[in-house]
């Protein structure tokens, strides 16, 4: 049995005819090809696979893809718009904030939602907002730092969210 | 930009914050089938009968494939990196729970795994040894019946130092110290599991394979042993690595198992496992039972260090590790200090768990040998009434006794360990600590600070010494100038975030002059890089650096003959400054790399035997291995109604030589301190008493996240390896084998009031809590 899965996803809209019990993060991925998010634990612990479901970050390893049906989700592919990187993205760059790469996209998903919400947070706001995921490679302060400078030049790289 | 050393962002990072990286898991290949393993639920348990009637009537399953379909083709067993065999898929028994019995290959991975649970596996149960103290038991189950001639759970036994001379320096001792020291099972827990697209084309006999793996080209060879394809129709692709820490170094089950599936079915089949799979079956960290003793006089000199040990590595001996070295080097216990005698003696046992046992950033088992030596010396801290930081700086190798011949033997290059635990007790403002620490306790708080010094062995190694399964631990290297002056650096070792893109290529600029920018370096691919062991043990800019910085002065080397031709003069009146060769006493008849690049290629007349072009080779050997030291500093808080500790500060001075990059050294420190924090407070993968594994998700096996962990207070001495031809050390595991010992003396530091001398990780708020109530702790923590 399959159904139909339709959403927006980065501005485009798509649909697939899905089984019903698959994963956001596979429709995502393995459907629609944007492989920047990524799978890693099942359990919503580490939260690699984080995307925006109508403006607000969601695990998507936990979440049907039928449950975004008719929503409109943001990927990490969807950050850099008409060229232009996002500040979160320069941010990680220009303070080393990842390494391996396997975490940075759903960290930056979460790190544009907390600007957009707190466009000045302090070291313990970062912290606790990406306190839901889990880095295997920088201790998170480089990631930390990276999201600060993202704060500190938003004027200078307006690349800007929803 | 400034060629060469310094900080400098990242290349990779370009296409990783773009979502455009390539993991394992991103592969697409035309007709990909998807497998998956199921996997024993017992520890211990006799294979009566595996029915697959079900799962192969399954409308999108292609293929079943059991250990008797591997035993078909000779491949129910590999061998392992220890030189043990390990089951691919089992054929008599199972041997710890989650180990693979059969792989379903189908066309998608949600059938593959429907499929798993249409098999039939009919178990006979068996006792299970779990305790390590316990498997060398008379009678103790035998795990290893399908080893000829295996008649215990024994795998080895390996000593080093002096045991006479050591018994000696012990019985006229004004001061011992004796301690028990579980250093726990824990799991690297790469945020990538680990997993493999094979595709084997049947036409022209050639098996590719995508694979997560730090070496690419060991597993090349350990592949054409195992399946009988000849080497030079294997390739092995190493794309992006989510991360190994030694994780990503054996050959896994499910590898081979998606290989078989792709010649058995001729589509490419992908294997990835779950994060389950990952934590209850690939390879493990530690799981070292110590018996540590310390001698000493009564004045603070440290005279002697004793360990005996009792290694827990699981069903299959599947460490990796040289081959000489059974214990790893373990053998460093002998720590920062100038020791009168030294003595291990290690053995190695079978249990129904998971294999592995040399993981986790470990250095092969430095980390167990910098946590038993450092304990010990706080412990005699504590006996002496001294300051740890006091008695480490009296006891501190010199800087004028390097290199120094440690007493089991090691020759440690270079340092200046005073120097480096000065500028931690700086950083810290030590004294003021102390002092914040008694006006703490007397207001009633728990606050610790804990010390730590470490000497690290990194940078496998020597050949004569040190190879995994017959094959040399020396790396290659190959650099190719174009005409137009921009290079090409092939690799064979594997970044798994260590950002190898950026700082091989700075090696080649500070070498050769040219800018980073202009030279691509090609690595993760057998068919594109010359042979080398891969990225584990800190030993990527130890060996292979060594190597890239070589190649690039060979070339620097014929570019001068080039030069000399060019410019008419004897080779040997030209000098070399960064990026050109000239006439000395004329600096404006120089000749830059581009310009000789191009001449090198042109119709230049060289003199007689001298080739074309500049592009050079070369294996390096290293002739010792490095050294690296560093000084660690942790404050904590124990709230005494919970247990709970939380790290206040974390100071971290690093030596590890000459730094290519310091931005990557310094994200490197950060990521092992973590670990430190990690494994001495959170982490522990665990087992009931029938081999139920206890830590097999993130909700069980938890990892430090942002609110553990502190802002990183960081310093650095430099003191070059004598022996490194850019005087770099290493350094991608000193914070990992550093600082669970600081994390654990500033523990037990703030639980001073409470007389508490020693815990085992993981101090957990509950471990904690019973020793302020002063209740019995658990000693083996690996079993709940």
């Amino acid at each position: 049995m399959t159904i139909r899965v339709a959403m927006t996803v980065n501005g485009t809209e798509y649909a697939r005819e899905v089984e019903p019990r698959l994963l956001l993060i596979h429709y995502i991925r393995d459907e629609l090809g944007l492989t920047g998010s990524h799978w890693g634990c099942d359990t919503s612990n580490c939260g690699s696979c984080v995307v925006w479901l109508d403006a607000k970050p969601v695990k998507s390893c936990t979440l049907l893809a039928a449950m975004a049906d008719g929503h409109a989700v943001r990927t990490v592919e969807g950050l850099e718009r008409d060229g232009r990187l996002d500040p979160v993205q320069q941010g990680f760059i220009e303070c080393h904030g990842l390494q391996c790469g396997f975490c940075t996209p759903g960290m930056m998903m979460t790190a544009r939602w907390l600007l957009d919400h707190h466009p000045d947070p302090d070291e313990a706001e970062i912290r606790e907002a990406i306190s839901g995921q889990i880095c295997r490679c920088t201790g998170y302060e480089n990631i930390v730092r990276s999201i600060r400078w993202a704060a500190e030049h938003a004027a200078e790289h307006p690349g800007e969210s929803t | 930009m400034t060629p060469g050393f310094g900080r400098m962002l990242r290349k990779e990072d370009q296409r990783f914050i773009r979502g455009q990286g390539l993991f394992v898991d991103d592969v697409r290949l035309p007709g990909m089938l998807h497998g998956a393993v199921l996997r024993s639920p017992h520890a211990h348990a006799r294979i009566l009968a595996i029915d697959t009637l079900a799962a192969e009537a399954h409308p999108k399953v292609r293929a079943v494939i059991t250990g008797e379909t591997l035993r078909e083709r000779n491949m129910a067993w590999m061998p392992t990196l220890s030189g043990d065999r390990q089951a691919v898929l089992a054929t008599d028994k199972v041997r710890f729970q989650g180990q693979e019995v059969a792989f379903v290959v189908a066309e998608d991975r949600y059938s593959a795994r429907d499929a798993l649970e249409m098999i039939d596996v009919d178990y006979e149960p068996l006792p299970a040894v779990i305790d390590a103290r316990h498997a060398l038991d008379p009678g103790a189950p035998l795990i290893r019946d399908d080893l000829p001639g295996c008649t215990s759970n024994h795998i080895f036994d390996w000593e080093s130092g002096d045991a006479a001379r050591t018994e000696a320096v012990f019985a006229d001792a004004e001061v011992t110290i004796t301690q028990d020291m579980l250093y726990p099972r824990v799991h690297p827990a790469p945020l990538e599991t680990c997993g493999a697209v094979a595709q084997y084309d049947k036409v022209s006999g050639k098996l590719t394979i995508w694979e997560t793996t730090q070496a690419p080209h060991a597993h090349r060879t350990l592949y054409a042993m195992v399946s009988g394809l000849p080497e030079h129709k294997i390739r092995v692709i190493s794309p992006d690595i989510g991360g190994g820490f030694g994780n990503k170094v054996p050959i896994y089950p499910g590898y081979v198992c998606a290989v078989v599936g792709s010649i058995i079915t001729g589509q490419p089949v992908k294997w990835m496992e779950d994060r389950s799979e990952n934590l209850m079956s690939t390879c493990f960290a530690r799981d070292f039972h110590m018996h540590g003793e310390l001698a000493a006089s009564r004045d603070g000199k440290i005279r002697a260090v004793r360990v005996t040990v009792l290694a827990d590595h699981g069903a299959f001996n599947g460490t990796a590790q040289p081959s000489k070295y059974p214990a790893g080097f373990f053998g460093v216990f002998t720590g920062s200090y100038d020791l009168e005698a030294a003595h291990c003696r290690v053995t190695g046992t079978y249990t129904n768990k998971a294999p592995g046992g040399v993981a986790y950033s470990c250095s092969f088992r430095v980390t167990e040998a910098v946590y038993l030596v450092e304990r010990l010396v706080d412990m005699l801290a504590y006996e002496l009434e001294a300051d740890p930081a006091e008695l480490r700086m009296r006891n501190l190798l010199r800087p004028e006794q390097f290199p120094y011949t440690c007493q089991t033997g090691w020759t440690y290059d270079s340092g200046d360990y005073p120097r480096t635990l000065r500028m931690a007790l700086e950083i810290a403002g030590y004294d003021d600590l102390k002092k914040e620490q008694l006006a703490e306790r007397a207001a009633g708080h728990l606050m610790g600070i804990g010390v730590s010094f470490f000497t690290e062995a990194v940078g496998a190694g020597p050949r004569k010494h040190m190879d995994i399964l017959g094959l040399g631990m020396a790396d290659g290297v190959e650099l190719r100038i174009h005409p137009t002056g921009t290079a090409v650096l092939r690799i064979s070792v594997q970044t798994q975030g260590q950002g190898h893109e950026t700082t091989f290529a700075q090696i080649v600029a500070e070498e050769l002059g040219l800018s980073p920018d202009d030279v691509e370096v090609v690595h993760g691919d057998t068919d594109q890089t010359p042979f080398g062991l891969g990225t584990y043990g800190s030993r990527s800019t130890p060996v292979s650096g060594a190597a890239t910085a070589i190649v690039a002065r060979k070339v620097r080397e014929r570019a001068r003959i080039v030069a000399s031709a060019m410019l008419e003069v004897n080779a040997a009146d030209l000098e070399w400054e960064r990026g050109r060769w000239f006439v000395r006493g004329d600096p404006d008849s120089g000749r830059t790399i581009a310009e000789i690049a191009l001449a090198a290629h042109s119709d230049l007349e060289l003199p007689d035997g001298v080739e074309g072009h500049l592009d050079a080779s070369c294996v390096y050997n290293p002739p010792n291995l490095t050294y690296p030291c560093g000084a660690y500093i942790c404050v904590v808080d124990v709230d005494p109604g919970t247990g709970k500790v939380s790290v206040r500060r974390f100071i971290a001075v690093d030596d590890c030589g000459v730094r290519i990059n310091p931005m990557i050294v310094e994200g490197q420190v950060h990521r092992g301190l973590a670990d430190g924090i990690g494994m001495a407070l959170m982490e522990s993968i665990a087992f009931d008493v029938e081999g139920n594994c206890l830590g097999g998700s993130f909700m069980d096996y938890l990892l430090p996240t942002s609110l553990e962990c502190p802002a990183w207070e960081l310093g650095e001495t430099v003191t070059p390896s004598p022996h490194h031809p850019i005087g770099a050390k290493g350094v991608g595991e000193s914070a990992t084998v550093g600082s669970p010992p600081a994390v654990v003396n500033a523990v037990i530091d703030a639980l001073r009031p409470y007389g508490v001398r020693h815990a085992d990780m993981p101090l957990t708020p509950a471990q904690v809590w019973r020793a302020i109530q002063g209740r019995p702790l658990r000693t083996d923590l690996a079993i709940s």
